[in-house]
């Protein structure tokens, strides 16, 4: 056995940062949380607002149809070509964590496919407050939960909540009307990440995405770096 | 051989992919075909015979020195399913990611080389056993075992079957799944003296075009 065997040529198999070819491969960011909190809606923003300064993609990861990439389709946040689609049996925190090969190929293909890219996005299907992305498939995650689901979900924390690289705290707008404590929700938010990030945002308010941007924005400054 | 490495190689955990195939389970499960545990062991038992077989044999033949771009050939002429194919392409690229970082070794590189896109999964699974250190009986006992895990696990998650039912589904077919890898391991003997067209070609008709229907739905849980 070749225990000290270094990989070349295609297909390697980690999260190196180089491609087979010597050039740097795309930052990759993750974004998990609970059923409809607003990834998708996230992933389309993030693309309007970064899609003139950088090279992007998106893979989706939906749990049993392709309505993820077919609303960013629609939407024609990117041309057709930049958005993939991961089927994942059942278990999409499986496909994210714990057997990541088929979001890497997407990835890949992707890059080889419309690249050079600096940014590729993957969307996880909705799941539960423990999926978490595994550092060999992305770079820097994004937890996404939302007012509606309950203002005592920062307190319960768990992986998501508590690890993320950002926590962002999603549909402020609809807080009044679901009787949730914004200010709470901020302040157990930060009592569980300690110094990691927090954004409060609503997609429907004019500010939108601007404070998520501004963190990929230095997320990708600091890989290129 | 290290009978541990062989553990890992088929352990169900191994990170190569399957987890999002059911291995024609969710077509039969809609179909009416599989209702409960009975009806998947018999389910199973048709599929270890026939792609199972010919799988195990695929595997042995790689694990014992077969070429494997002749086998890859065998392959695809024994798959008529185009979608089958795919997903087979599909699988084997992930389990040689998989191996790679595992079993590092330069024949899965050259493997890897050869077909960027995959190479059906016995294949790869034959190489990656041989650089495991495993051998012909070893690669038969995995792809064969394969067959059928795939689909009992993924009828769990379908038909939300009892585990303890559809794991003795498995514990009873085990005999049958030592018999197949024993043909398949004489099957790769054979083809390293004829070829790889020695190998065995059973099909089950069913499968295929099941897997061609599949591919068509809107809204399913498995990738196949
Ligand atoms: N009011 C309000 N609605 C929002 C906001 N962000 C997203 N939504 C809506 O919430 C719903 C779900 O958003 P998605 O982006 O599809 O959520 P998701 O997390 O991708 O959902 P899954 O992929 O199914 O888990 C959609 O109807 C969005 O329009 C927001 O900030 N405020
Ligand atoms: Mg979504």
């Amino acid at each position: 056995m070749h225990l000290d065997h270094t990989h070349g040529g295609p297909g390697a198999v980690s999260a190196d940062a180089r491609r087979a070819d010597g050039s740097r491969r795309a930052l990759r960011i993750g974004l998990g949380g609970p059923v409809g909190s607003g990834k998708t809606a996230t992933v389309a923003a993030l693309c309007r607002a970064l899609r003139d300064e950088r090279s992007l993609a998106v893979v989706t990861n939906d749990i049993y149809t392709r309505e993820d990439a077919e609303f960013l389709l629609k939407e024609a946040v990117l041309p057709p070509e930049r958005i993939s689609a991961v089927e994942t049996g059942a278990c999409p925190h499986t496909a994210i964590r714990d057997d990541i090969s088929a979001n890497l190929e997407a990835v890949e293909d992707l890059e080889d496919e419309v690249g050079p890219l600096d940014l590729v996005l993957v969307e996880s299907g909705g799941d539960n407050l423990t999926a978490t992305f595994s550092k060999g498939l992305v770079d820097a995650q994004i937890f996404v939960i939302d007012v509606a689901g309950g203002d005592d979900i920062p307190r319960k924390g768990g992986p998501g909540v508590t690890t993320a690289d950002l926590l962002v705290v999603n549909k402020t707008d609809l807080a009044p009307h679901v009787g949730s404590d914004l200010g709470r929700m901020a302040a157990d938010a930060a009592a569980q990440r300690g110094a990691l990030p927090v954004v409060l945002q609503s997609l429907r308010s004019e500010r939108g995405v601007a404070d998520v941007a501004d963190w990929v924005r230095a997320q990708l400054a600091a890989w290129t770096a | 051989m290290s009978r541990a490495a062989l553990l890992v190689l088929a352990d169900g955990r191994f990170p190569a992919g399957g987890h999002a195939h059911s291995g024609g389970a969710e077509e039969a499960v809609k179909a009416g075909r599989i209702t409960g545990a009975a009806s998947l062991e018999d389910f199973c038992r048709g599929r270890l015979h026939t792609t199972g077989l010919v799988a195990a044999s695929l595997a042995a033949a790689a694990a014992v020195g077969v070429p494997a771009v002749e086998l890859d050939a065998a392959a695809d002429a024994r798959t008529p399913s185009p979608t089958l194919r795919l997903a087979a392409r599909r699988l084997g690229r992930q389990l040689m990611r998989a191996a790679r970082a595992t079993w590092p070794s330069d024949e899965l590189d050259a493997l890897a080389g050869e077909f960027p896109k995959g190479a059906h999964q016995p294949v790869v699974l034959g190489v990656a056993a041989r650089s495991a250190g495993l051998g012909g009986d070893d690669a038969a006992h995995c792809a064969a075992y394969e067959s059928v895990s795939g689909a009992a696990t993924a009828t769990v998650r379908l038909l939300s079957l009892d585990p303890f039912e559809a794991t003795a589904v498995l514990a009873r077919l085990a005999p049958e799944v030592d018999h197949v890898a024993d043909l398949a391991v004489e099957a790769a003997a054979g083809a390293l003296e004829q070829g790889a067209g020695a190998l065995p070609a059973a099909s089950a008709p069913l499968l295929e075009i099941g897997a061609e229907a599949h591919a068509g739905w809107a809204v399913r849980l498995f990738a196949s």
